[in-house]
């Protein structure tokens, strides 16, 4: 075990896997020679050089699509969108062609490509830098969406996500990058399966779950809860949207009869939106409350700190939806 | 004028031209007939440009085309029942009844498929490509697309990229001279296409994509280029497609002269002719063409009738590639049931019963498919009617209150 930085341990993944598996590459803009926007890439050009290592320019649908047909042949590109907003610039290849190829085609091309890109907000990088879209990618079939927020998983997740064999769209947090916690090494070869929540912590009053940065809120929120509001709240990362761990989930709810869900990204047809739909569907008979959502505001994100700040979900946020699932019975 | 090869390849070349002619020209009929759905590509007309290209192929090179691929997929070597069972939405089809014909794809024949999104098989092009640059491969890719899709950002970005990285890739336009129903003249600025890349580094030629032996010619040296030279060129072939752009097409935008004038250089016709006169081929070889395209096509249409509709519980087939995987991947909004990864290959009964529920409302499966124009609460019960020749089209794409696909061709 060491202790890194996320975006070192992201990088380790990408390394190690690349050792394992010669058809691994990575590929994006600046990730050589600049080593990556947020330095994620660092080192890897280094090491591997510059054919498993690929400069690109900017041209965000023909990355992807080009990874895409590499994939196709046999390939496994990582291919970095330098952030999630110029994704959009590609959400031709990622939806109408990697996520469709192996359905439209019946089973005879697989595309075992990685596409990471960060997102969220926190930085006054304002309205076209800032955005949190897991819910756009969580509607798309045929894609796998992970969310890790910290090292360890956004190593293991990694790692898992370069030998799947579908199309991975890896969304990392900008504000996680510099965030410390143990990470195995490389002889530990520590791999994560897509699919399984981690229950951050454990109580019996209320079921909070939150994704990304906001699964860090979540925990601070709970922290509030039960120091200042004699509140236990469970938290729930669920670390990949799709496939989700619903099981996870719905057991908590079962035994705490309420749920908050906690995102960065917009309301309506939000990872809250779709999340509050299944628990009610799946456990309407448990819930003493509505399910609470808090999410960024239906806003595009300003500049101005002050803005900014008032955009984002912050821990009292979650502390007054949680006591909202409670009101009545406290 | 382009030498003539020996008699069996001449004789090759025209016998997969007469095939893909006399498919297209069926498929038109079976769509006529509402056998096959949705929108249909034919490229009749366009087969010099088509085989010329294929022919000059080795088969561990990658071609990938548009929507209107019916024809590059048979001269690649698929079977054409396995397309028309594709058309017609059977398991027998290319794809399994899931793609339709603007996606068909052939993985042993290497046809890397047919793409519905105008200009979205040109990244993945440089994918393949880089595939073989990066595994030290020799393989080549050939990327056809249309005119029209020269105007796509990805037309710019994958230039560049192929060129900047010396990918072993060679672009064909298919220059039929409109983008739908917008004439080269209306959508291009430039209007030479083989120059449209220069600005990349990327060198272009014209070439009479009506004559076979000239595309031949033209592609040789383009593969050449990119195999020999990790040089990407393109080249533009001029062609023609006789019937509309899609079988939904009233073709306001053009004469008929025009047509006419074109299918006076008809591609087939003009190369028999060339072979007979230089005694390569005999009347009856070319004639046997005929026999054996329309021998194989009826075949195909049989094959393709006799072979079943989908079974309902492939519907959730290779969404994903699965293992272990654990966990919701598809959450199917219409079913009590959420439906987890593990059982992704046995559809749950809740949901298979909303797929039955559903799939009534496609009709039987040997008879005539509802009009999705007509459908509706009024017309519950009521079969709709189903033009043998130059009617209703199916789906009302492109067309605009008239509603009529006109037949170029009796």
């Amino acid at each position: 075990m060491a202790t890194l930085r996320m975006r070192e341990a992201l990088r380790d993944a990408m390394a190690e896997e690349m050792r394992r598996d010669e058809g691994v590459f990575v590929m994006g803009e600046d990730v050589g020679v600049f080593q990556g926007a947020f330095k994620v890439t660092e080192g890897l050009l280094e090491e591997f050089g510059e054919r498993r290592v690929r400069d690109t320019p900017i041209s965000e649908n023909t990355i992807v699509g080009t990874g895409a047909g590499a994939a196709m042949a046999g390939l496994r590109p990582i291919v970095e969108l330098m952030t999630v907003n110029f994704s959009l610039l590609a959400l031709d290849q990622i939806v109408n062609h990697a996520a469709a190829i192996p359905y439209m085609f019946n089973g005879q091309a697989r595309v075992p490509m990685v596409i990471r890109m960060p997102g969220g907000g926190g930085h006054q990088l304002g309205p076209t830098h800032s955005h949190s879209f897991e819910a756009l990618y969580l509607q798309v079939p045929g894609l796998l969406v992970a969310c890790p927020s910290t090292p360890a998983d956004g190593k293991a997740l990694l790692k898992t996500a370069i030998r799947d064999d579908n199309p991975v769209v890896f969304i990392e947090h900008e504000s996680l990058y510099g965030r410390r916690g143990e990470v195995a090494d490389d002889s530990e070869d520590e791999v994560l399966p897509f699919g399984q929540a981690a229950v951050r912590c454990e109580g019996g009053d209320v079921t909070i779950i939150g994704i990304l940065k906001m699964a860090h809120v979540a925990e601070d929120a709970a922290r509030v809860l039960s120091n200042e509001h004699g509140v236990e709240a469970e938290v729930i990362d669920p670390r990949t949207l799709r496939p989700l761990d619903l099981d996870t989930i719905l057991e908590s709810v079962r035994k705490t009869n309420r749920a908050v869900v906690v995102e960065e990204g917009w309301p309506h047809g939000g990872v809250g939106a779709n999340l509050a739909a299944l628990i009610t569907e799946q456990a309407f008979d448990h819930l003493d409350a509505p399910v609470q959502r808090v999410t960024g505001a239906d806003v595009h994100m300003p500049y101005s700190r002050r803005l900014e700040q008032a955009a984002i979900p912050h821990e009292e946020h979650v502390v007054k939806a949680a006591l909202a699932t409670l009101e009545g019975s406290l | 004028m382009a030498k003539l090869p020996d008699a069996s390849t001449c004789y090759e070349l025209l016998a997969k031209m007469t095939l893909i002619r006399r498919f297209e020209e069926e498929a038109g009929r079976q769509y006529q007939r509402a056998k096959a759905g949705g929108f249909l590509h034919l490229a009749i007309g366009e087969e010099a440009t088509i085989v010329g290209t294929t022919s000059v192929m080795r088969d561990e090179d990658y071609l990938i085309g548009t929507y209107r691929t019916h024809g590059h997929a048979i001269a690649r070597g698929t079977e054409p029942k396995r397309v028309m069972a594709e058309l017609f939405g059977r398991v027998d089809g290319t794809s399994g009844g899931r793609g339709g014909s603007m996606h068909i794809f052939d993985r042993e024949n290497r046809f890397m498929g047919g793409y519905g999104v105008v200009g979205g098989n040109l990244p993945l092009a440089a994918g393949l490509a880089l595939s073989s640059e990066y595994k030290g491969e020799d393989a080549v890719t050939v990327c056809m697309f249309g005119d029209g899709a020269s105007n796509t950002g990805n037309f710019g970005e994958t230039m560049n990229l192929a060129a900047l990285w010396k990918l072993p890739v060679f672009f064909l336009v298919e220059n039929n001279l409109y983008g739908m129903g917008t004439s080269v003249e209306r959508h291009s600025a430039q209007t030479d296409l083989s120059k449209k890349a220069e600005g990349y580094g990327i060198t272009g030629e014209r070439v009479d994509g009506m004559d076979v032996l000239a595309v031949r010619e033209g592609v040789a040296e383009g593969i050449r280029l990119a195999r020999e030279e990790r040089r990407p060129t393109i080249l533009e072939a001029f062609t023609y497609r006789y019937r509309g752009h899609s079988a939904a097409d009233p073709e306001v935008y053009r004469e008929r002269e025009e047509v006419e004038e074109w299918q006076e250089k008809d591609p087939i016709e003009s190369f028999a002719r060339r072979c007979v006169e230089a005694g390569v081929l005999g009347e009856r070889e070319v004639q046997g063409t005929r026999e054996k395209a329309e021998e194989k096509v009826m075949e195909a249409v049989e094959f393709a009738d006799a072979s079943p509709e989908p079974a309902l519980d492939t519907l959730y087939e290779n969404l994903y590639v699965l293992d272990s995987e654990a966990g919701w991947y598809a959450v199917d909004e219409r079913s009590p049931e959420p439906h987890r990864g593990e059982d992704e290959e046995h559809m749950p009964d809740a949901a298979r019963e909303l797929a039955e529920a559903g799939a009534a409302y496609a009709g039987q499966p040997d008879g005539p498919r509802p009009n999705p124009a007509e459908h509706g609460d009024a017309q519950e019960g009521v079969e709709p009617e189903v033009a043998e020749e130059g009617g209703d089209s199916p789906v009302a794409e492109e067309v605009e209150e008239q509603g009529v696909a006109e037949e170029v061709e009796d």
